[in-house]
């Protein structure tokens, strides 16, 4: 890859995505190696959708992007490249999976030949028969009983469990070197969420492939990802390793996160803990430091925008006024 | 989907039933004797009563209706109280040029309504798609037959490029029937494609929010690829739902624009037949388009399962 | 309006700009007071038949110039657009006093009855206005009223229908299941909070048929199926017109505008009230 030689897949720098004068997305720096995977979490509003689709190429007509997205095997820059060229990346080394399963097939044609169509795009398989076997191949992979079947059904007489894995199943077709998953379970029954997560993980990694993961669930992020970028107000506000973020938060946002998410932590008057105050709609954070209306921690300082702090952009935050390196959190 | 099929048929049929006792019911009820309406008031009553007798009209109403019924279903339309000769050649020769008006008409609705339904949905937020927009909500308001006086003053009494009215089978001379077909058929397809757009319009913009397309574009289609491949066969759906409707539609305009330009078709056949008072005629020619306005509406519903595969289960 | 709604009225205005609300809003206004107007004041008597002017061009003392039986056009349009109005009036009140109960009917009875009268409604789309109106015509002579009830019943289908989806919507919302299990009964139900709800929905569909109206009202005394002479319409000045097409195209002009901009008015009005009442469509539009 042109970007790095140390087996980065993804490198995102200084991608910016707005409308008019309002910046949605302001993000510095992240790379993603390979195989390697990461979760992007934060409230809704937060700016990891918009994110997700300008690494797709798949933003809105009306929103600006700028800045730049490299991606390992493709010799142009995803920012500014026309969609004829990103349909050649989308799919074959870059791929998607959907939050909406029910929606995300095409009603009108046959299970087995969204699947094909994808191999036969890139041409990835040499014929109409081949696509067709690889599909059947695939659905098997996924774990869809009965794949012959399922190929020639509609994507209506299938669960939205089995409407997910076909999904998977077309993101995995050409072995995409990074998969981007937006919230890949939170429209499933909890039942099938755990088994659709594995054949999402385990088809990864069988390719080698790395994984972008878009949640608001810390649980599913702290089960599949190895690191992890916390955003808010369309910042990355603190990175690192699942384990260091999750055990000892640095940004107050984090453990606000965290301590939101545990069910057993109680503040003083006994009620589940929140962050206090909601997510401001787009274009209505405060300058300097996004998440200072809602920080418990604020101080005047906060108005200048607060610096990286961490050894590299992999690992670090983005705060004044960090909670304390040693306290344990969540319990109070 | 054959139980779908089944479960149309019945319900087409009995649509069949009860609007041949509508049709016949209406017709039946008027105020004067038919036999006295076709003759005239200086009549003499030897001479209706004859006639009464001749065609049955002194029969009960209900053997009346049965006769006629099963006519219709041999494809018997009767005889003419007045001119005394049998309505279906005549109803036969009028619903072909009918129906070439009609398909002429719907041609040119779809040539102008696919282009810029498709055009005003991607651009509905660029100036082309709002003036397109605007062009044919004025064409919506227009009637048939005011777009066909229209077209006679410009391309008939101005600029005498095309006859202003007549008709002759292809057959006979295939250069003047196009001649003569070219402006009932615009005035028809013109005014028919300005409402065909507009849905068009909206049944795209519904398919472009679809998420299947932005999968489909995630595979590695192009916005315009996406929407051809999986998004125009899904907008399909309501489109040919109000094709549909609209060839009904145009059937009934066609009554009008017949008129405007002297096109001896069912429409002209049923104003003579009101203007002779020829009731049988009146009450065939009804018949007839009802009968077409449902086969439409029936041959539609199945069209429509074939492209939804979600109807085929039986509902 | 009190000071204090006048602020909120205000920003609902500002909140959207809806041209077609306020352009069909503007031609409906024209039409409507050029039909008042023509009560108490028109240039000349419209049905005075003077043969020393006819086919005068305009000018001369006749705007818009008369007709081949002297008959001044202006006049003939004012009062044409009091007969589009009254014929609009009565054959959409009649299609909303029939279709608007039998859509409620169908939207709350079992979902058989419901069914069997949405088909039967069907049943009525193969008859269509002109259809039923010749055919009436035929019937009982032709005159306004056979035009305005056949108009009016043609028209039943596509109220029953948008009022029968928007209580089968209300129906199986929370609060219409609360209202059910608290022992209320069906068509209690329906009156109480789908009514309501479905007005919006009728008001758009009675603007959008008016326009229809219109339209079938002129085709019908085109044919001459619909108001009989003496009294000026739209469509039997159009239909006089077309055999002066080569003399005096403006005939057909100045009849074919009106209609025209009549329509537009009715159909922009519809699609702005629909913007404005729901405005989650706003991109569909």
């Amino acid at each position: 890859m042109t970007a790095g030689a140390t087996g980065t897949v993804l490198r995102v720098r200084d991608l910016a995505v707005g409308v008019r004068d309002t910046d949605l997305v302001l993000v510095d720096a992240f790379d993603i190696a390979r195989g390697e995977r990461v979760g992007l979490i934060g409230e809704s509003g937060s700016g990891k959708s918009l994110t997700a689709l300008a690494v797709m190429g798949l933003l809105d007509e009306g929103l600006q992007v700028s800045g730049s997205v490299r991606l390992a095997g493709v010799d142009h820059d995803l920012v500014g490249a026309d969609d004829r060229r990103m349909a050649r990346v989308r799919g074959r080394h870059v791929a998607m999976v959907f939050q909406e399963p029910m929606t995300a097939l095409n009603p009108t044609m046959r299970v087995g030949d969204q699947v094909a169509e994808t191999m036969l795009l890139h041409g990835s398989r040499g014929s109409r028969s081949a696509a067709r076997s690889a599909a059947v191949d695939l659905l098997r992979q996924v774990h869809i009983p009965d794949p012959e079947q399922a190929a020639r059904a509609y994507p209506h007489q299938l669960s939205g469990g089995q409407r997910q894995r076909v999904v998977i199943a077309i993101a995995l077709a050409n072995d995409p070197a990074l998969l981007v998953c937006d919230e890949p379970t939170t429209a499933l029954d909890v039942t099938v969420q755990a088994q659709v997560l594995d054949v999402l993980v385990s088809g990864a990694a069988a390719r080698g492939a790395a994984l972008l993961f878009i949640t608001h669930d810390l649980a599913v992020v702290a089960t599949v990802c190895q690191r992890v970028l916390v955003m808010y107000g369309g910042h990355v506000v603190e990175a690192g390793t699942v384990q260091d973020v999750f055990t000892r938060p640095r940004h107050p946002y984090t453990a606000g996160l965290l301590a939101a998410s545990d069910l057993d932590a109680v503040d003083d008057r006994g009620r589940l803990r929140t962050i206090a105050g909601t997510v401001p709609a787009a274009g209505h954070f405060p300058d300097g430091c996004v998440f200072r209306n809602r920080c418990p921690n604020a101080q005047d300082d906060c108005a200048v925008a607060p610096p990286w702090t961490g050894p590299h952009q992999a690992s670090g935050y983005a705060c004044h006024h960090p909670v304390p390196a040693v306290a344990e959190v969540g319990r109070g | 989907m054959w139980v779908t099929v089944l479960q149309r048929t019945a319900i087409l049929a009995a649509s069949l039933i009860i609007a041949s006792v509508v049709v016949f019911a209406v017709l039946a009820v008027l105020p004067g004797d038919p036999a006295r309406v076709a003759l005239g008031v200086n009549a003499t009553e030897e001479a209706v009563v004859r006639l009464r007798e001749q065609f049955g009209l002194d029969r009960p109403l209900v053997v009346q209706y049965a006769d006629w019924a099963g006519g219709l279903l041999r494809g018997d339309l009767g005889t003419s109280y007045v001119s005394k000769s049998p309505v279906g050649p005549q109803v036969a020769d009028r619903l072909q040029v009918t129906g070439i008006l009609v398909l002429a008409s719907m041609l040119v609705a779809l040539v102008v309504a696919l282009p810029a339904g498709v055009v005003m949905a991607v651009r509905h937020r660029r100036l082309s798609g709002l003036l397109l927009s605007a062009v044919s909500q004025v064409g919506v308001a227009v009637p048939a037959f005011l777009a066909g006086i229209l077209l006679i003053t410009v391309f008939a009494v101005r600029l005498r490029w095309l006859p202003a009215n007549g008709w002759t089978p292809p057959a006979a001379d295939p250069v003047m029937f196009l001649e003569q077909l070219t402006l009932p058929a615009l005035s028809l397809g013109l005014v028919q494609g300005a409402v065909l757009t507009r849905y068009v319009r909206s049944a795209i913009l519904d398919v472009l929010h679809e998420d299947y397309l932005r999968t489909a574009r995630a595979k590695g289609l192009t916005a315009g690829r996406a929407l051809v491949r999986h998004g125009l066969r899904n907008a399909a759906v309501p489109v040919v739902t109000v094709l549909g409707l609209q060839l009904a539609t145009l059937l009934i305009g066609a009554v009008v624009v017949e008129r405007v330009f002297v096109v001896p078709g069912l429409g002209s056949l049923l104003l003579d037949g009101v203007a002779d008072r020829d009731l049988l005629v009146v009450r065939d020619v009804v018949m007839v388009l009802v009968v077409a306005v449902l086969l439409v509406n029936f041959l539609v519903d199945l069209l429509y399962v074939a492209i939804d595969p979600r109807l085929r289960r039986a509902r | 309006m009190t000071a204090a709604l006048a602020p909120a009225v205000a920003r609902g205005w500002r909140r959207r700009r809806n041209p077609s609300l306020v352009v069909g809003a503007v031609l409906v206004a024209l039409v409507v007071l050029t039909a008042l107007v023509s009560f108490v004041w028109t240039p000349h008597d419209p049905t005075f038949v003077e043969a020393s002017v006819r086919l005068r061009g305009p000018g001369s003392g006749y705007w818009l110039g008369t007709d081949k039986f002297g008959h001044d056009v202006v006049s003939q349009l004012m009062v044409g657009a009091r007969t589009t109005l009254f014929v609009g009036v009565v054959a959409v009140s009649v299609a909303a006093v029939l279709g608007v109960p039998l859509g409620l009917l169908a939207g709350m009875a079992p979902r058989w009855t419901g069914e069997l009268v949405m088909r039967l409604l069907d049943l009525l789309l193969a008859f269509p206005a002109l259809l039923l109106a010749i055919m009436l015509g035929a019937a009982f002579g032709a005159s306004t009223l056979t035009a305005m009830v056949a108009i009016g019943i043609a028209t039943v289908p596509s109220f029953a229908r948008i009022t029968r989806s928007g209580t089968l919507q209300v129906m199986s919302t929370d609060y219409a299941l609360a209202a059910r299990a608290a022992g209320r009964r069906p068509s209690a139900v329906a009156v109480r909070h789908a009514l309501p709800n479905v007005a919006s929905l009728v008001i758009v569909q009675a603007s959008v048929s008016f326009a229809i109206a219109i339209l079938s009202e002129a085709a019908l005394s085109f044919l001459g199926f619909g108001t009989p002479p003496p009294t000026p319409s739209w469509g039997r000045m159009l239909q006089e017109s077309q055999e002066l097409l080569f003399v005096a195209p403006r005939l057909a002009l100045f009849p074919g505008i009106a209609i025209a901009l009549a329509v537009l008015g009715f159909n922009l009005l519809g699609d702005g009230l629909r913007d404005r009442f729901d405005p989650r469509l706003e991109d569909q539009r």
